[in-house]
C-alpha cells in the first residue's frame, strides 16, 4: 500500500479499521515517571496518544520530548504541534528533529491565546497559522522543501493531522474551513469534544456530500464527562464547546457517585454510534487526568483488542 | 493616526529627576487629536511636574511644535533647546526619536507609551485597526484586518476559539474572522477567502524605508 508516512494510525486507517487514539498531556516539570505511567496506562490500548504542546497556554515538557518518551514506551505518539510558540524556522526545525528519532504523526494547531496561561505576558508568535502549518509540512514532504523553497536534505514524512470544530457559529462556514484544511494538505482530522450528535451528524453529511470524507480521515473526539460542574463548566466557559442540556439533565439523574459511570455509559454510547456513521474513521479519546480510565473505558467501547498491522 | 497614551506620572518623574531644566516638547497633529500629548497635555504635565518637584529643584519649559516626526519643524526648537539639560517629548515613538536625532547632545525622556494606528471611535475613545504589517490583505477580507483585529493574526481564521461572535480572549471582543465571514457573506464574495491564505511576508521585522517612485533621484542627491 502505498504510504504518506507508514505511521500505525495511516495503517490502520488505511487497512480499512475504526481508529482508537488518546491523549497524554506532557508533565508540568521533568517528572518522566509519571509521564510514563500516564503512557502506560494507554499502550496497547489506543492506536496513538496525542502528546500536547503547551495546553492552556501553560509551561510543560516539549511535545516533541514528551514525544520521544512515548515512542520508546512502545506508544505511538502524535506530536502536536501550536503556532503560538515557534517561528517556522523552530517549527521545521522541529518537525526534522522529531521524525529523525521517528515520530511519524503531526498534529497542526493555532494553540490557546497565551493570555489564558501561566505566562500571559509572552509573546505571540503566530508567525503562521495552523492552515499554513498544515500546508508547510505537506511541502516539506511531497515536494521536499522547506516553506522558504530550499531544497531538504532527507524530507521528513508526517502523517499530517489538523483539528476541526464542527460546532462553532458560523456553522455554515465549519465545513468550508475543513475543506481549507484538506485543500492544504491533512491527512487527517481530530475534532473538538462532541456532545451535540444531531449536529455532528449535519456537519459529517456535508463533509460526505462536499466529497471531503474520501479525502481525509475524520475522527470524531470523546470526552467523557466526570462530574455535573465539568458539564456546566464545558458549557458556559469553553469557547467553542457545545453541550446540549439533556447531557447536562441525563448526568444530573443518577446519584452522585454513578455521574462518572453515567458520563463513561454515554461516551460509550457515542463510539457506538460514531462506528456506524459515514465518514467517521475512529474516535479521538481525551480524558482529561483520567488517563487510568482509558483501558476500561477502550473495553466497554468494544475498542479491544486493537488491529495489528 | 497614531494613537498614545500619557506615561503614568510616578514614571515621568522619576526619568526627570535631578535635571535642573527641562523642556517638555509637544507635538500638534496625532498626540494632540487623541489628548495625549499636544500642547494642552504640555501644559498640564509641566503644572504636575512643577507642583510635585517644587521651583527651586525644577524649572520647565513648553514647546509644542506642528510634527515632531519632521526635521522642519523639530529646526524651530533649535535656539530654545539649547537652554535646557533635558527635553521630554509627548510625540509618538517616531517624534521622540526624531527629536532625539535632532539634539544628539540632550537626554530625551519620553512621557507618553506610543499604542496604536487607530481611529476615533468618540472623543478620548480610540481602537486599534492597523499593524502596520507591510502586507494589505483588507481587499481579501472585507476590510477588516486580520492581523491587527485577529487576537492570533489568523489568515485563515477563524481559530477554535471563536465564541458566538466573540474572541476567546474576551466576550467583549469581535471575533475578526466571524466579521469578515459576516461581510464576505453579506457581499456574496466568500469565494475571497475559500482558498488557503499563504504564510505572510512580515516585513516589519525589520527596519524599513519607503521612497516614493519620482523621488529617487533626488534623494539620491541629498544622500551624497
Amino acid at each position: 500500500m502505498d504510504m504518506k508516512s507508514g505511521s500505525r494510525l495511516e495503517r490502520v486507517l488505511k487497512a480499512g479499521h475504526f481508529a482508537f487514539t488518546g491523549e497524554v498531556g506532557p508533565p508540568r516539570g521533568a517528572n518522566v515517571e509519571a509521564l510514563k505511567k500516564k503512557i502506560s496506562y494507554l499502550k496497547g490500548k489506543v492506536d496513538m496518544a496525542n502528546i500536547t504542546d503547551n495546553q492552556t497556554a501553560m509551561v510543560r515538557m516539549s511535545s516533541w520530548a514528551a514525544a520521544l518518551f512515548c515512542l520508546q514506551e512502545g506508544l505511538e505518539p502524535n506530536y502536536q504541534m501550536v503556532c503560538r510558540d515557534r517561528n517556522r524556522l523552530a517549527m521545521q526545525a522541529d518537525i526534522l528533529g522529531a521524525y529523525s528519532h521517528g515520530i511519524r504523526n503531526i498534529l497542526c494547531l493555532s494553540g490557546d491565546h497565551q493570555m489564558f496561561g501561566d505566562h500571559p505576558h509572552a509573546k505571540g508568535v503566530y508567525d503562521i497559522d495552523s492552515m499554513q502549518l498544515i500546508a508547510m509540512v505537506k511541502k516539506m514532504r511531497d515536494e521536499g522543501k522547506f516553506q522558504g523553497g530550499a531544497d531538504i536534505d532527507e524530507p521528513p514524512r508526517m502523517f499530517i493531522g489538523a483539528a476541526a470544530n464542527p460546532f462553532a457559529e458560523p456553522f455554515e462556514w465549519r465545513v468550508h474551513r475543513l475543506a481549507k484544511k484538506v485543500k492544504a494538505g491533512a491527512d487527517f482530522i481530530q475534532t473538538q469534544c462532541v456532545y451535540n450528535m444531531a449536529k455532528i451528524r449535519q456537519w459529517v453529511k456535508r463533509a460526505n456530500d462536499m466529497g471531503l470524507t474520501e479525502k481525509v480521515y475524520i475522527l470524531a473526539g470523546i470526552t467523557p464527562m466526570k462530574s455535573v460542574g465539568m458539564a456546566n463548566y464545558m458549557k458556559n466557559k469553553v469557547p467553542g464547546m457545545d453541550v446540549p442540556d439533556e447531557i447536562i439533565k441525563r448526568l444530573k439523574g443518577v446519584e452522585k457517585k454513578k455521574v462518572a459511570e453515567e458520563g463513561i455509559k454515554i461516551a460509550c454510547e457515542q463510539i457506538e454510534e460514531f462506528r456506524e456513521m459515514k465518514g467517521i474513521a475512529g474516535v479521538h479519546l481525551m480524558a482529561i487526568e483520567w488517563e487510568h480510565r482509558v483501558p476500561e473505558i477502550a473495553e466497554r467501547a468494544g475498542m479491544l483488542p486493537r488491529p495489528e498491522v | 493616526m497614531i494613537v498614545a497614551e500619557r506615561k503614568p506620572f510616578e514614571e515621568i518623574k522619576a526619568m526627570v529627576a535631578g535635571y535642573k531644566r527641562v523642556l517638555t516638547v509637544g507635538c500638534g497633529t496625532c498626540v494632540a487629536v487623541c489628548l495625549a500629548g499636544g500642547s494642552k497635555e504640555v501644559a498640564t504635565l509641566n503644572a504636575e511636574l512643577q507642583l510635585a518637584l517644587g521651583k527651586d529643584e525644577i524649572s520647565l519649559g513648553a514647546a509644542t511644535v506642528e510634527r515632531q516626526c519632521d526635521m522642519e519643524f523639530l529646526a524651530e526648537l533649535d535656539s530654545l533647546a539649547v537652554e535646557y539639560d533635558a527635553l521630554i517629548s509627548m510625540a509618538c515613538g517616531a517624534g521622540i526619536q526624531f527629536l532625539a536625532e535632532r539634539f544628539p547632545d540632550k537626554p530625551v525622556l519620553p512621557a507618553v507609551d506610543t499604542s496604536f494606528i487607530g481611529v476615533n471611535l468618540d472623543v478620548g475613545w480610540y481602537e486599534e485597526k492597523c499593524r502596520a504589517c507591510g502586507t494589505c490583505v483588507l481587499g481579501m477580507t472585507g476590510g477588516i484586518c486580520p492581523v491587527t483585529m485577529c487576537a492570533k493574526s489568523l489568515f485563515n481564521g477563524p481559530c477554535g476559539g471563536t465564541n458566538n461572535g466573540s474572541c476567546e480572549i474576551n466576550t467583549d471582543q469581535p471575533c475578526a474572522w466571524y466579521r469578515i465571514y459576516e461581510r464576505l457573506s453579506a457581499q456574496g464574495r466568500l469565494e475571497q477567502i475559500m482558498e488557503v491564505s499563504p504564510a505572510n511576508d512580515w516585513s516589519n521585522q525589520k527596519p524599513r524605508k519607503i521612497i516614493q517612485p519620482g523621488y529617487q533621484e533626488r534623494i539620491k542627491a541629498l544622500q551624497g
